[in-house]
């Protein structure tokens, strides 16, 4: 069947991944030529316009990269701002910080295992098609997703781009009475939460194994997420503020992306799977406990268990809430003085997605003169690419339609966020038959 | 069942995903409505025409430009859902600048992007029958909105500003008791006052209310102790259609 060993096969507009991008194929004679993500989300120049404005601001600006992970942006934002000017928030603050990023890990955990993922895995076209059949499921995904966003809303005054983060911590610190209520239902979360390690624990997982290098940002004692220093299973270790020097990022034609390599060593995977491979031994017992009962080692190498690492990661995250909400005092004031300075910046925390790196240059009156932001689906785009290229290989005898369907899958098995990339999915398979080349133009079509 | 379509232009999904955070009522949303074409939920999508049509995002690429007249013809109802889509959003920030030169600053090879000099709202473009304020919209109107169409009447969408939602969810007035410069005056409502019950001013996120008096906020952010760039700064940032004041304090 010649058409199987030169062909063009042409997905537009991925499917329940947040944001905008095409996959293109190349076949020749059999062999797969080139695989190429291309991130057609318009370029919005985050970067360029926050020059200019005041270093107190990147915290609004900047969450609006993002309405599935906000508070990763405010975090990395605060954390950069505040490392300029030198300040250190106390403790208080920062565990109220981590409480809100708890948050925001289960709203967008729970969004990819149930209503963009799980679907692949059921042979559903959308969550609500699942909900026809099994509306308990979608039903239990929905209410842990809740829990989530009641939380953020309860210390972030609204769940997508929350408005009470500022540098220097908050502008009120709620009471302990506004978060009692949370406990409650928090404790319902735990149960759901393991619930749904269980069941995505029984997905039929194709076999599938990638020896790319995994970063993290890793902290002695608990789970790293809104702080820690960078650290790879290559045996790289350094502190964020040398991250530009271990990071490069390149401008690839086909992307608003760009591709961040390891400098001197190649393509990378940052996300929940790098996390629970560098740090899951600073799970708590119980998350740890079900990750084993899951069937995860000591390493997740396999894209499709995805989804078994974000439950797992859930269970985490609503444990440490409940812990963090018993702990909870009000801090004495609910944010610190960050008077500016003359100084570059670094921060770096762990959003849902994986590392994400922001650096601010201020002037001596405290106007940002040059921003840089390194988001996670930028970072994984070169190691992703690199998998679909091995998983179309092995699956060249199918036809372009089922083709097609299984390299959306592998692809959201990333969760990759295209409006963080900025910068991602139509899949376009040239099997060199039916065209001489990959169409430039990615969309013509409404989408 | 009618059907829906939700469509994205330059924008960071937050607006489409507040229809995913419906958590209690997405189910019976989803009973009353065939969803048609909603790429972030679902891989199904249903050729047009379709009864109402949600836009998220702003228009940036001559691409874009085209596909949003597409959208118009195939859609009985537009409705624009969010601060980019019914004004630009941040993103509109590059309109008073050099955009080739943005592009220089953040990508090594502007000349693989294809961009326009300005990010301009749906309806700059084509009609629109209803829009949704705010960065992000409130569910509460989004809800309203749908059922409000769904049973044939106007959806109630307020256009008096901010400082009304404050006084009837009894907030104390940041500006008066804590001299916090607040845009609550002159911004729509639809919120419900989130920042001032978080003791922070407003900072306009669901752009102008119908009349604002610019003056007089202009006067109000003054006595808080701002400068004029610092107050055009602060407006500018989601109502790019603001005139620049210039330089005077």
């Amino acid at each position: 069947m010649s058409h199987r060993h030169d062909r063009l096969i042409d997905v537009p507009g991925l499917a329940r991944v947040e944001g905008e991008g095409a996959m293109h194929v190349r076949v020749r004679d059999g062999e797969v030529e080139d695989v190429r993500l291309e991130i057609y989300e318009p370029p919005r120049f985050f970067e360029a316009f926050l020059r200019g404005r005041r270093h107190t601001e990147p915290p609004d600006i900047t969450a609006r990269i993002c309405g599935i992970c906000p508070v990763a942006y405010q975090m990395s934002a605060c954390a950069a701002i505040e490392d300029a000017c030198g300040v250190t928030v106390p403790p208080g603050i920062a565990a109220l910080r981590r409480l809100l990023y708890c948050g925001e890990w289960i709203e967008s955990h729970v969004l990819h295992i149930y209503l963009l993922h799980a679907p692949d895995f059921l042979g559903y076209d959308s969550a609500l098609d699942l909900a026809r059949d099994r509306r308990d499921l979608v039903e239990r995904g929905l209410a842990l997703k809740r829990t989530g966003n009641d939380l953020m809303e309860a210390i972030g005054g609204r769940a997508i781009h929350p408005v009470n983060v500022r540098v220097g911590g908050f502008y009120r610190a709620p009471a302990p009475a506004d978060l009692a209520p949370l406990r409650e239902r928090l404790r319902a979360a735990l149960d759901q939460a393991l619930e749904t390690v269980r069941w995505v624990a029984g997905f039929d997982f194709p076999p599938f194994h990638h020896d790319h290098e995994m970063l993290a940002l890793t902290e002695p004692g608990r789970y790293a997420i809104e702080s820690g220093s960078v650290v790879t299973t290559g045996g790289c270790e350094f502190g964020v503020r040398d991250f530009e020097r271990h990071v490069v990022e390149e401008h690839v034609p086909h992307s608003t992306a760009l591709h961040a390599h390891l400098a001197g060593r190649g393509r990378y995977l940052t996300g929940p799977a790098a996390r629970y491979t560098l740090n899951h031994r600073w799970l708590s017992p119980l998350a740890k406990e079900a990750a084993e009962a899951a069937g995860l080692g000591t390493q997740c190498r396999n894209p499709y268990r995805g989804i078994v690492v974000r439950a797992v990661e859930t269970v985490y995250a609503v444990e440490e809430a409940i812990r963090l909400i018993d702990a909870y005092e009000p801090p004495s004031s609910p944010a610190v003085r960050v008077p500016p300075r003359a100084a570059v910046g670094y921060g770096a925390t762990e959003a849902p997605r994986g590392t994400l790196f922001h650096r601010y240059e201020l002037d001596a009156d405290g106007l940002i003169t040059s921003a840089r932001i390194v988001p996670p689906t930028a970072q994984n785009q070169a190691a992703v690419e690199d998998d679909l290229a091995r998983f179309v290989a092995g699956r060249l005898d199918l036809d372009d339609e089922r083709l097609t369907h299984q390299c959306e899958q592998a692809i959201r098995n990333y969760d990759p966020c295209i409006s963080c990339a900025t910068h991602f999915l139509d899949l376009h398979v040239d099997r060199g038959a039916t065209a001489g080349g990959v169409t430039g133009e990615g969309r013509e079509a409404p989408r | 069942m009618p059907t829906l379509a939700v469509w994205k232009f330059a924008s960071c999904d937050g607006c489409q995903l507040s229809l995913l955070d419906c958590e209690d009522e997405l189910l019976a949303v989803a009973g009353r409505v065939r969803i048609a074409h909603f790429p972030e939920a679902t891989r199904a999508s249903e050729p047009g025409p379709y009864d109402i049509s949600l836009v998220e995002g702003s228009i940036t690429t001559p691409g874009d430009a085209r596909r949003i007249h597409e959208i118009r013809a195939m859609s009985r109802l537009l409705i624009t859902i969010g601060a980019c889509a019914t004004a630009g959003g941040v993103q509109a920030l590059r309109n008073s600048a050099d955009v080739a030169e943005y592009a220089s600053v953040v990508y090594a090879r502007p000349e693989y992007l294809d961009t326009l000099a300005t990010s301009t709202p749906i309806a700059a473009h084509v009609d629109v029958d209803y829009e949704l304020h705010g960065c992000p919209i409130d569910r509460g109107q989004l809800l309203e909105t749908i059922g409000a169409l769904l049973v044939g009447r106007e959806p109630d969408l307020p256009a008096h500003s901010v400082c009304f939602e404050c006084k009837r969810r009894e907030n104390v007035c940041v500006v008066v008791a804590y001299g916090e410069p607040c845009l609550g005056p002159v911004t729509r409502a639809g919120c419900g006052a989130i920042c001032p019950a978080f003791r922070r001013g407003c900072f306009g996120c669901f752009g102008p209310a119908e009349t604002p008096n610019d003056e007089a906020e202009a006067a109000l952010l003054r006595s808080a102790g701002m400068s004029g760039p610092d107050i055009e700064q602060m407006r500018h940032l989601f109502d790019p259609a603001t005139e620049p004041e210039g330089a005077t304090p």
